[in-house]
């Protein structure tokens, strides 16, 4: 059974049917839990469910602790952008201290993010960062694109024995799709075929992918059928999938929210060209930010952004 | 003496020595690897030379029975501690020589060293964020109901960096169940205590940093176990009835410098001069910090005491010397881990 849901309604309800279902789930951050009203504190308790204070390193270095110690917490870190606060604990810390122990042991805890809340929060609330994370071993990076993957992926997040840096798109907050009732797993490194077509595929993610939806449809109308991949996990990245579509259609459009270089559009054009050169007839496209920050004014934002006509001109320019 | 706190009889106390008595011996083996086998030891490698009654005086106020153990975390200067809490210091050495024997297999070294089945959980290198991690399993412990205390490790430059303030404001905040050990040994690496923090600059003892917290902060001298145990004791009480945290600071000097030298393949490393004589041209600090070792301190009192006769503490510093030559013999006939081993581990 399925019903419509909100995308952020869905990761709730994931984090809500974990922590119910394994008393060993937490979730802290700031500004949750601050009154008797709160649902994860009702349904949960206060040893659960705790508001933190404004504390980004000691929020998630007591999430590596407490998941050393046998929790598996999830940490509300709001905007992605906080935890460039207290990078160490991210990038060198959580995701080292497996490693490092021989294996000895586990830090299970997800740090639930937002990201890419282009509708004028200027420079400082709106990078795509997830790049920064991609490249660091021990890490694991969810993105999803759909109410139905943002509480599959959560909750497999959840499960899992890592570290995992998961992403949630502001502008997908509201966004409502039919959504799973009761336990529902979305597994890691398996990514999504939202379009069937064999002229060109396109691999986006997050909200990129509606738009990458939206030019493939206009592209169908002028006979132009594109496959639209999502990949919901850049690590671990399924790049089965996509090099099986590449082999098929020959021509690659890769759109990301994130700056060129440090997008997840760099990394995937990297792998196509070393392991699967030999299909491509054409040369592959990036549709990314431009480089710069993002700007506040209206205009300037729209301007830098990939949108559905810069993703069929790649398109176009692929195909010719 | 704190009421509360269970005073450590002759066997408890010749215990202590024995295990100050073990630290100093295997980490005079590490440092000993640098000139008698070049090449074995690897990278940037810390000593805890006139740490050890800090350390073992600290451990001691720790329950290892009944029910779950206490827990501990410590910083990249971290052999004394599992030493004490009862790892193997074959494999420990091993680890530091990275072998597949180690420890932890050869992928953390010296200064990674994690034991979880006795309650080391380990370390971070990367000064002071270690502490918001303690704080992490002191809350694991809180919630976990069953009576346990987190010992949290750290120096006197972590306690500048934002962590240690996030941290113990949570701590306090939440009534966790963890003793903070601040070892002051006067030195952030090359740079004097008085120079980097504000407290010592103004003649103040580095435990008022307590007070921003509104959690009891003291300090004590941390050459002598029997004081420190009596002070981490009493906190570790407070810790496990409910009442919250406590910065300890213990003061201490450290006799080796900060690590070996920092050198790039091919240039033999050793460990150079204390700061004290090489930076700072003070070599009568240095002197006046050799004379109150705590080793012989705590041996002479011992004696004074009548706990332990010449010959009982010659036969202690034999058997534990024959420990660690046991120790760097396994760990140098040990194998090297394969290297595709070194894709393991990397996800659960």
């Amino acid at each position: 059974m399925s019903r419509r849901l909100a995308y952020i309604a869905a990761i709730n309800e994931a984090i809500s049917q974990e922590m119910a279902r394994d008393q060993s789930v937490l979730y802290f951050g700031q500004n949750i839990a601050t009154t008797e009203n709160d649902e994860f504190l009702k349904a949960f308790g206060g040893d659960r469910v705790r508001v933190t204070p404004i504390s980004e390193t000691a929020e998630i270095g007591m999430a590596v602790g407490a998941a050393l110690a046998g929790y598996r917490p999830v940490v509300e870190l709001y905007m992605a952008e906080f935890m460039l606060v207290a990078m160490d604990q991210v990038v060198n810390e959580a995701p080292r201290f497996r490693y490092m122990s021989g294996g000895r042991v586990t830090v299970p805890l997800v740090l639930k993010a937002g990201y890419g809340f282009t509708a004028g929060w200027a420079g400082q609330h709106t990078g795509s960062i997830y790049g920064m994370f991609t490249g660091v071993p021990g890490l694991k990076v969810a993105l999803p694109a759909t109410p139905a993957d943002a509480k599959g992926l959560m909750a497999t997040a959840i499960r899992d024995d890592n570290p995992v840096c998961f992403f949630h798109h502001y502008l997908l907050t509201l966004e409502e799709g039919e959504v799973p009732e009761g336990e529902y797993l979305v597994p890691f490194g398996q990514a999504d075929v939202r379009r069937a077509g064999d002229d060109v595929t396109i691999v986006a993610t997050g909200a990129m992918v509606g738009r990458a939806l939206a030019a493939a449809d206009a592209l169908a109308a002028s006979g132009v059928a594109a496959e639209v991949i999502d990949p919901r996990t850049l690590v671990p990245l399924d790049m089965a999938t996509i090099l099986d579509s590449v082999r098929k259609t020959g021509r690659l459009v890769l759109v990301d929210q994130a700056t060129r270089h440090a997008s997840a559009a760099a990394v995937i054009a990297a792998e196509v060209a070393d392991q699967g050169f030999g299909y491509l007839k054409a040369p592959v496209k990036l549709v990314t930010a431009l480089d710069a920050t993002v700007p506040y004014s209206k205009p300037m934002e729209e301007y830098i952004l990939p949108d559905e006509e810069k993703i069929a001109a790649a398109v176009r320019a692929v195909i010719r | 003496m704190n009421d509360a706190v269970p005073v450590p009889d002759r066997d408890r106390l010749v215990w202590m020595y024995r295990q100050m008595l073990r630290i100093r011996e295997f980490e005079e083996r590490v440092k000993a690897t640098f000139t008698e086998h070049p090449g074995v030891i690897r990278g940037h490698t810390h000593l805890a030379d006139g740490a050890e009654a800090s350390i073992v005086g600290s451990l001691a106020a720790l329950r290892t029975s009944p029910g779950p153990g206490d827990q501990v975390m410590a910083t990249y200067r971290c052999h004394g501690y599992p030493l004490v809490l009862g790892s193997d210091p074959n494999a420990m050495m091993a680890e530091i020589y990275g072998r597949a024997t180690g420890l932890c297999g050869g992928y953390g070294g010296s200064m990674h060293l994690a034991d979880p089945e006795r309650g080391f959980l380990g370390t971070s290198g990367i000064v002071g964020q270690g502490i918001p991690q303690a704080t992490g399993v002191a809350y694991a412990a809180q919630i976990r109901k069953q009576g346990q205390v987190v010992l949290c490790f750290f120096g006197d430059g972590a306690s500048k960096q934002g962590a240690f303030a996030e941290a113990l404001n949570v701590a306090s905040l939440w009534k966790l169940p963890i003793v903070y050990v601040l070892e002051n040994n006067s030195y952030n690496v090359v740079t004097r205590v008085e120079q980097e923090d504000a407290n010592a600059a103004a003649g103040e003892p580095l435990s008022v940093k307590a007070r921003a917290f509104s959690m009891p902060g003291v300090t004590v001298d941390g050459g002598d176990p029997v004081l420190v145990y009596d002070a981490v004791a009493a906190a570790v009480g407070r810790a496990r009835s409910g009442a919250g945290p406590t910065l300890v600071e213990s003061k201490i000097y450290r006799l080796s410098a900060h690590g070996n030298i920092i050198a790039p393949p091919g240039v033999p490393l050793h460990f150079p001069e204390h700061e004290a004589v090489a930076v700072f041209g003070a070599p009568e600090e240095y002197e006046a910090a050799r004379r109150a070792d705590p080793l012989p301190r705590m041996r002479d009192w011992l004696t004074a005491a009548g706990a332990l006769d010449a010959d009982a503490a010659d036969a202690l510093a034999a058997s534990v010397a024959m420990e660690m030559s046991a120790a760097v013999e396994f760990a140098l006939a040990s194998p090297y881990p394969a290297p595709d081993e070194a894709l393991r581990h990397v996800y659960a």
